[in-house]
């Protein structure tokens, strides 16, 4: 690949940053789908198996990935409306840069009270009820 | 990048008169051009604006709402899935995903592996496992049995 001139407006910059996210949790998603349908799979072999697997999700360790997964879900969906819009919104080229910053708070609004949720009964169990 | 310059051995590529009108297929071929790519590209799109909701309901329901994961089990399951809705739901949501994330790791790794016989045999190992994910996927959402 061919250096890029010091001071390019693309290279190391917001566009290319959410680009690199946008890839990143994209492969990480797609993967995540190839364990998500086999473990689903396991409800056509008995009740007791697919059970067992659905626990490893609800084991604390795995319930913290599970919040860095819905974040990636999160963050890549987002991105994607925000791809779509630069493509088809006239404007979109004009504004990607604050499209981002609106998205990003947007990621953290959402992102806070759902992984609140999601480990709160990991919470509780690990360090006790407070009340 | 490597792939288009003609290796010095063989001396310089044969280039077109400038201006001439481009060629989409190689010559002496009557092959059509395909649009393959372009529809690819409007594909990638219309697939994320549907997965906006199918996907992230789907997180919402299955892990934050109503005791979140917790609460997962074959009964829950089958009672979701005694409803056509959801088995319609979650086929439409498989399907979509695996093409759209399929289509997605094809550009990936056209723009990573270099060599001619890598990218054919990741995208041959891609395509494998995304026909096994819908075909296994789409028979359990229509052979699920509750009373298993
Ligand atoms: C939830 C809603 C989603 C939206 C709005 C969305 C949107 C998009 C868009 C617009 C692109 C095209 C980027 C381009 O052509 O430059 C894209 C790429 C991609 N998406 Fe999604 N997507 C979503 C869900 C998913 C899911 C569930 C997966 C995994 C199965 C996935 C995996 C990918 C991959 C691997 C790419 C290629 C990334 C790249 O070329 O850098 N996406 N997504």
């Amino acid at each position: 690949m061919p250096k890029a001139p010091a001071g390019t407006l693309y290279r190391g910059r917001e566009g290319m940053w959410s680009w690199v996210a946008h890839r990143i949790t994209g492969v990480l998603v797609f993967f995540f789908l190839f364990a998500h349908v086999l473990d689903t799979a396991l409800v056509r072999v008995s009740p007791s198996s697919y059970n067992e697997v659905i626990e490893v999700y609800k084991s604390p360790i795995v319930n913290l990935l599970e919040v860095g997964l819905v974040a990636a879900v999160l963050f890549h969906a987002l991105n994607g409306i925000r791809i779509i819009l630069i493509d088809f919104w006239e404007s979109g080229p004009k504004y990607q840069k604050q499209m981002l910053y609106i998205e990003l708070v947007l990621f953290v609004v959402l992102l806070v009270p759902a992984a609140y949720r999601m480990l709160q009964h990991t919470a509780e169990t690990l360090f006790g009820n407070a009340t | 990048m490597a792939t288009t310059a003609a290796p010095a051995d063989r001396g310089a590529p044969e280039l077109a008169a400038p201006r001439s009108p481009r060629r989409r297929t190689k010559p002496g071929t009557a092959k059509a051009r395909s649009n393959f790519e372009l529809h690819a590209w409007v594909f990638m799109r219309i697939s994320g604006l549907l997965l906006f909701f199918l996907v992230l309901g789907h997180l919402v329901i299955m892990n934050v709402l109503d005791g979140g994961v917790q609460r997962v089990n074959f009964g829950f399951v089958a009672g979701r899935w005694a409803s056509p809705f959801w088995r319609t739901w979650d086929l439409v949501m498989l399907l979509l995903a695996e093409l759209h994330g399929t289509n997605g790791l094809r550009t990936v790794i056209n723009d990573y592996a270099e060599r001619a016989q890598t990218r054919f045999w990741l995208k041959m190992l891609l395509y494998t496992s995304a026909f096994l994910v819908v075909t296994l996927g789409t028979l359990v959402i229509f052979t699920f049995d509750p009373d298993l």
